[in-house]
């Protein structure tokens, strides 16, 4: 494990780097097949809409993937994040058409722990809406 | 319907090892549209000190998600899997997923809640490699939705 920030140079309330993730229908479906997940709320609108969603919604665990990325780049090497979690409060809504939906993902350090751990505090928003809530990850640092 | 609380610390088998291929983290890494270079080239992952390239941090998922169906299936708890949402999700690692581990999962249910009619399903999912070393642990939440009207 290397990461490439140092535990001396961060403060509480350091930003990271913010992220902004498109997603399409046709990312969607890509994720389905690579993740195994195909419940169809997350390609099929019409059976979206029959139980009672606005239209297809993006897989919470995409929302998660991404999420994290603005810390695993920050940091370097992946494997800094050493613990990760978040809860499903609001689904990214994607529509059929070519704009999609945005992921947009802002992070600081809420905490420092010991043996040079972060706890990195993460906001993903879609369409004004927070749609992760108590993200967190820790971190290793160098 | 209120699940079982007997069901709670129930524990399944260990599943079948998932052997984990390093195009499969390719394919995961694109899908995510992630360019870490950890993902795919082994040299930039022996940079940062791995063994081989490493999986995104919520790849294992797929994994341990295919392990919870046990618990999902389980007749005798009587899930309503066509109700349920995911809630809340978490990994601790020991160390990251690396191409060529062999992975098995053994699910635990830790704990059953009944909240407004809905059912809280909280399971976790030990992962170790083949040599029986811990690699993560995966928290899942899930939540059946009381069916309307009742």
């Amino acid at each position: 494990m290397t990461a490439k920030i140092a535990y001396d140079e961060v403060e509480v309330g350091t930003e990271l780097p913010a992220q902004s993730f498109p997603v399409t229908r046709a990312t969607l479906v890509r994720y389905a097949g690579a993740s195994g997940d195909f419940n169809p709320i997350h390609w099929n609108e019409k059976f979206a809409v029959e139980v009672g969603l606005p239209d297809v919604i993006a897989h919470g665990m995409f929302t998660m993937a991404e999420a994290i990325r603005v810390v695993t780049d920050w940091a370097g090497d992946p494997a800094a994040v050493v613990e990760y979690g978040v809860r499903f409060t609001k689904p990214v809504v994607v529509p059929n058409d070519d704009q999609g939906a945005l992921i947009e993902v802002s992070a600081k350090v809420a905490a420092k722990l010991d043996d040079r751990r972060v706890r990195v505090d993460i906001t993903a928003m879609s369409a004004g809406q927070k749609v992760l809530g108590m993200s967190r990850a820790v971190v290793e640092l160098a | 319907m209120a699940l079982d609380q007997s069901f709670v610390g129930r524990t399944y088998p260990p599943t079948a090892a998932y052997e984990v291929g390093r195009e499969k983290i390719r394919e995961f890494a694109e899908a995510i549209g992630d360019a870490n270079p950890a993902y795919t080239d082994t040299d930039a992952a022996k940079a940062l000190g791995h063994s081989d390239v490493i999986a995104p941090p919520t790849f294992v998922f797929a994994i341990t998600f295919k392990a919870a169906g046990a618990v999902i299936e389980d007749p005798q708890l009587g899930l309503d899997y066509s109700r349920v949402v995911h809630g809340d999700q978490k990994f601790t690692y020991t160390r990251p997923v690396r191409a060529g581990d062999r992975l098995s999962v053994t699910s635990t249910i830790e704990a059953i809640k009944s909240l407004a009619g809905n059912d809280i399903l909280d399971i976790r999912g030990e992962v170790h490699d083949a040599s029986g070393e811990h690699v993560v642990t995966a928290w899942t939440k899930l939540v059946s939705r009381a069916p309307e009207g009742a």
